[in-house]
């Protein structure tokens, strides 16, 4: 059985069984709770990578003593930041302190809601989700200034400022670059990006433009999720921990683990956007190959790709040196939003011209 | 709001914020407390506040004798432990008229090398690290490694070596050390280039440093900064080469002087000092002579009445040590001229008007040791 026909079984059960009110809150629970598992997976799994790639690139072994070969070892970080205290230091503004990193938190959960994970496996398939993402993205800055502020540290604050700039100048490339890929599908439903790469990737199908935009939109997702080498809001060598030196505990569990969960968001858009998300790779008239690469499960595909480019933007963080704050602004506002633009014309003469693939 | 308890206040009249960098900072590489005022990123002015991990090792070697106080310089600049106790081995050997065989002399240049790679390649793993890039600090490990399990063969310890004696050298060299030595080049050559690839030619790398933390020749004079801190402004001050020491002057090596004076000079002179004093290694590796290790001397050292100095160079720069003997049998003062010193009194003048990431990135590159600052 898919799963589309799973969900659907599902759904006819719970509005036969139940009222249509309660039915519908049930599978808001459902989906909340496959949410949150899929959180605590991804947290997991992607701190472990993270930790793993490094070690792999710095001469070391890594965790390697809880568990077959360390893998129980965020497990027992986690474990350690749910016992702790989360302290709350005097003079901070505990309101907005305690709501930061639940705001960054469920940025992240809302932002999950468009991708699709696999064929026919998807939270909410809306008209907009281009933008949907583009815009809840751009919310989980308001968090961080939060923290920054309430915290009462003028290393926070210098941090939560940095944040500030960067975030809000990252995403004008981020979002010209997504608009590449709109252009050249014209639709901003995620599903209808998806089916039109059936044949052939945008990165392989959109000519030049589409290489220009993945290439901004990767630097431009490295920067949006505070990584190296655009973490100038953390940055540990001059402002100590930035916006979350203050939080301890599961509170800044929580920031840790939107960290590594936006990672994954963006990774999976971009992998959504320009390599044809749960879409397997097929090569014109290699009607043999097609039909083996059509063998493999779409979900595998589609993390395959995400963990592709994780796997890039970890490298980058393990490579690279620290921009300086002015550098980081020029870099984004004197080369890539000029890019951008430039590329957003050429692409829109080809869609018009019709010169795509 | 504006609340009494608020901590994030400007200095009134003002953009100006104070913020203190320090004693606990993840860049200050040990226990030195920057007090900076910043207008937003830009860095107005920089405070170096010491004290933090004062030992007051100058009063202690008062009532030390001439063999022992030798031993607490190690703990000062404990990147250059072999090379501080070379500098009292000479001051001792001074007032005492040692002569010191020439197996010892061979011996000392090169364990002191030595020492300047190891040195040089901490400061370089960790110049990286002020700059984001955490990769590169365990590669310089990796080749820190190596010497330090060298120097532990021959000397017995890794990081307070105490291997130089007034007379020579503690002991005769390990049997496995000049083919472990040669071993150890032969590695580290091809490792620099990879150093060069990784770093060196990384733009971000390049753009964060050039330009910045300028020192031009005769700031850097007027400031007293030694080593390649000043040769990164183009001021000839190798102490190998202007008041040559042991057997410096039969080796052949150049004084690496660039003359930006930006981070990235200083940069570049550390890295082209490496290569130095690889060749230096290798013209004495092979040509270490037989013979004593250590002159003879009396059990007691009683140097006459009077003053003595000596300057080697370290790691950081130059090293001074000034004692006075009233003809007993422990120092009557010593003084230590140390680099780092100096060298942290030209912070302020180099980061005024640079961002926050630039002050980090500068401290790098000057290589402090706040052990061997506050002493």
């Amino acid at each position: 059985m898919s799963f589309e026909a799973l969900a659907n079984w599902i759904h006819n059960w719970l509005y036969e069984t139940l009222h249509p009110t309660v039915a519908l809150l049930v599978e808001f629970a459902i989906v909340g709770v496959l949410i949150i598992g899929l959180f605590a997976v991804l947290g997991l799994v992607l701190v472990m990578m993270e930790r793993k790639v490094s070690s792999w690139m710095q001469l070391r072994l890594g965790p390697n003593r809880i568990g077959p070969w360390g893998w129980f070892q965020t497990v027992a970080d986690t474990v350690k930041l749910i016992v702790k205290e989360g302290m709350t230091p005097n003079n901070v503004d505990k309101l907005l302190f305690n709501l930061a990193p639940m705001l960054v938190i469920v940025v992240s959960m809302v932002i999950m809601a468009p991708i699709m994970f696999a064929k026919g496996i998807q939270i909410w398939d809306i008209n907009i989700g281009v933008l949907f993402v583009a815009a809840v993205s751009s919310l989980s800055i308001i968090g961080v200034l939060m923290a920054g502020w309430a915290s009462n540290n003028k290393y926070s604050l210098l941090g939560a400022m940095r944040s500030g700039a960067q975030i809000v100048s990252y995403e004008l490339s981020a979002g010209l670059s997504i608009l590449v890929i709109v252009v050249l599908t014209g639709s901003l439903k995620m599903s209808d990006i998806v089916m039109a790469q059936a044949d052939g990737w945008w990165l392989f199908k959109g000519h030049v433009p589409a290489i220009i935009a993945f290439v901004i939109f990767i630097i431009a997702a490295t920067a949006e999720t505070n990584r190296a080498p655009f973490d100038l809001a953390e940055a540990e060598s001059e402002l100590t921990a930035g916006f979350h030196t203050e939080y301890s505990g599961m509170k800044f569990a929580l920031f840790f683990l939107a960290e590594y969960v936006n990672i994954f968001v963006v990774c999976a858009i971009g992998a959504t956007l320009f390599l044809g998300g749960w879409m397997p790779f097929h090569i014109g008239s290699w009607e043999g190959f097609n039909h083996v690469m059509d063998y493999i499960p779409s979900s595998v595909w589609f993390f395959g790709k995400t963990f592709l480019l994780i796997f890039v933007i970890m490298w980058f963080r393990w490579t690279f040196p620290r921009l300086r704050i002015d550098q980081l602004l020029s870099l984004e506002w004197k080369y890539l939003l000029p890019i951008s633009m430039f590329n957003i014309l050429l692409v829109t003469i080809i869609a018009l011209a019709g010169w795509h693939f | 709001m504006y609340r009494e308890t608020d901590i994030i206040q400007t200095i009134p009249g003002t953009d100006e914020m104070v913020i203190n960098v320090g004693p606990q900072h993840p860049s200050t590489h040990g226990v030195l407390h920057l007090v900076i005022t910043i207008d937003g990123e830009t860095v107005k002015k920089v405070e170096p506040h010491l004290g933090y991990i004062h030992r007051s090792i100058e009063k202690m070697c008062e009532s030390l004798s001439y063999r022992q106080f030798i031993y607490t310089t190690s703990r000062m600049d404990y990147l250059s432990a072999h090379i501080n106790n070379h500098a009292c081995a000479l001051a001792v050997e001074q007032a005492m008229g040692i002569e010191v065989p020439l197996r010892a002399q061979y011996i000392r240049v090169v364990m002191d090398e030595l020492t300047r790679i190891a040195s040089h390649c901490l400061w370089w793993g960790s110049v990286a690290m002020d700059c984001g890039a955490v990769t590169p600090f365990f590669l310089a490990f990796r080749e820190r490694e190596m010497i330090n399990t060298i120097m532990e063969e021959t000397c017995g310890a890794r990081l307070t070596m105490n291997y130089m004696v007034p007379g020579g050298v503690m002991f005769d060299l390990h049997p496995n050390f000049q083919r472990d030595t040669k071993t150890f080049l032969a590695h580290f050559r091809s490792k620099i280039d990879e150093y060069d690839e990784l770093v060196t030619g990384n733009i971000i790398f390049q753009n964060r440093l050039k330009g910045t933390g300028y020192i031009s020749k005769a700031d850097a004079i007027s400031y007293g900064c030694t080593g390649p801190t000043a040769r990164g402004s183009g001021v000839s001050c190798d102490v190998r080469k202007w008041y040559p020491y042991e057997v410096y002057q039969q080796v052949q090596f150049d004084e690496i002087l660039e003359t930006a004076g930006d981070s990235f000079a200083r940069y570049l002179v550390r890295l082209a000092e490496l290569r130095q004093s690889i060749s230096i290694i290798e013209q004495l590796i092979d040509e270490i002579p037989a013979g004593e290790f250590q002159a003879k001397t009396k059990a007691v050292l009683k140097p006459p009445k009077g003053e003595f100095y000596s300057r080697v160079e370290t790691a950081r720069g130059e090293l001074g040590v000034y004692i006075v003997s009233e003809g007993g049998t422990t120092p009557y003062r010593i003084k230590f001229r140390s680099p780092g010193f100096s060298n942290l009194s030209a912070l302020d003048h180099m980061v005024r008007g640079q961002k926050i990431g630039d002050l980090v990135a500068i401290m790098g590159t000057l290589d402090l040791v706040i052990p061997d600052i506050d002493r």
